[in-house]
């Protein structure tokens, strides 16, 4: 949970509490439907950390999983995952 | 030809029983044979709502253990030609019934009914999974609020995965003076988020609170708008088409008296 951004939910500037609902039900669902526990949030991470690291080098330390509402789908079913990795030495 | 409907929303609150006792009314005032079952075992609350709660002799678990017979609990509303209902056990609990007893149950029930509608706990656990045991269909009830709605879809994956697909969405207490002002969620934007048909709009109504009180189901006296959106959804499920009431007229004296005079937007 902590992984996620949830910028997006107070960068918008709304004044319309409809709208908050709106925004914050979109991540709350798209959560759930993921079905994703906090621990395979956790081996993911490990896993993705674990493959790229194999070719560059990366800070471990340091992946952002991101899943934006962004650029949700009209028909609620898709949204994209966003991962962000940091290089050490380019 | 006879339907086992399950009515439920995953989140507590939100008016499964009174919607159980309304579409059951309406359902036998069309002329159905109707029997309401409870299915909130340790909590049951149907027969207050329905004002029938003096005239309980043995309920729903009584009958699945063999202490009475299926007639003997079924409490006949005499105000309404056709409308039944079997109680819950207050004194249990959700264990005290299994799905398949559930299926039994509501398969003898078929027989004899044209509806039966089962009035599902609030969550997801025992009781539910014993609510939606013997359901063709279910109507989910939510309302537009992030929990209700977080729950109705969390609702609508257990039902799909339980084989119970068709279902349909009643999006209850809906204020349209806040949608309006843009502080609560408009019918549209819930419909959207679960992608479930919608089958009924019910506005936010005091009669609500006061049938209630008098344990009369609102949907049996023809004023509130309320209960005309009940007596919509019971012919939404016998399969007429029914346009959507306007819920923008009726509901505050202001905007009456703006309309009137043609300042209304």
């Amino acid at each position: 949970m902590g992984r996620l951004d949830l910028s997006s939910l107070f960068g918008k500037k709304n004044n319309k509490s409809s709208e908050v609902a709106k925004d914050r039900l979109k991540l709350v669902l798209i959560h759930d439907r993921m079905n994703c526990s906090t621990e395979l949030l956790e081996m993911m991470r490990t896993d993705i950390l674990a493959v790229i690291s194999k070719y560059v080098d990366i800070d471990t330390e340091e992946l952002n999983i991101q899943i934006s509402n962004m650029e949700y789908e009209e028909d609620g079913k898709k949204a994209p995952i966003y991962l962000q990795i940091f290089l050490l030495k380019i | 030809m006879s339907e086992v409907i399950v009515i439920t929303s995953g989140k507590g609150g939100v008016g499964k029983t009174t919607t159980s006792a309304n579409v059951g009314t309406a359902l036998a005032l069309q002329g159905k044979r109707v029997v309401l079952i409870d299915a909130d075992i340790g909590l049951r609350n149907l027969d207050v709502v329905m004002g029938l709660e003096n005239r309980i002799v043995c309920d729903l678990v009584d009958v699945v253990e063999g202490r009475c017979r299926l007639n003997q609990a079924l409490i006949k509303d005499k105000r309404f030609e056709g409308l039944y209902l079997l109680p819950a056990a207050q004194t249990r609990d959700k264990n005290a019934v299994s799905p398949e007893q559930m299926k039994k149950l509501c398969d003898t029930l078929r027989e004899d009914f044209d509806y039966v509608l089962v009035d599902c706990p609030a969550g997801i656990e025992q009781g539910f999974k014993n609510a939606i045991a013997g359901a063709d269909r279910a109507l989910i009830v939510t309302t537009p609020e992030v929990s209700a709605v977080r729950d109705a879809d969390r609702i609508i994956g257990l039902l799909e995965s339980n084989g119970v697909s068709n279902m349909h969405l009643i999006i209850n207490r809906v204020r349209m003076h806040m949608v309006k002002r843009g502080d609560m969620m408009a019918v549209e934007d819930v419909v959207g988020f679960l992608a479930v048909g919608l089958i009924g709009v019910v506005p936010d109504d005091e009669n609500i609170v006061i049938t209630t009180n008098k344990g009369e189901p609102a949907t049996a006296e023809g004023t509130s708008l309320a209960g005309k959106a009940f007596r919509n959804i019971a012919r939404r499920v016998l399969g007429e088409e029914v346009a959507y009431i306007d819920l923008n007229t009726s509901h505050n004296i202001v905007d009456r008296i703006k309309k009137v005079f043609g300042f209304s937007n």
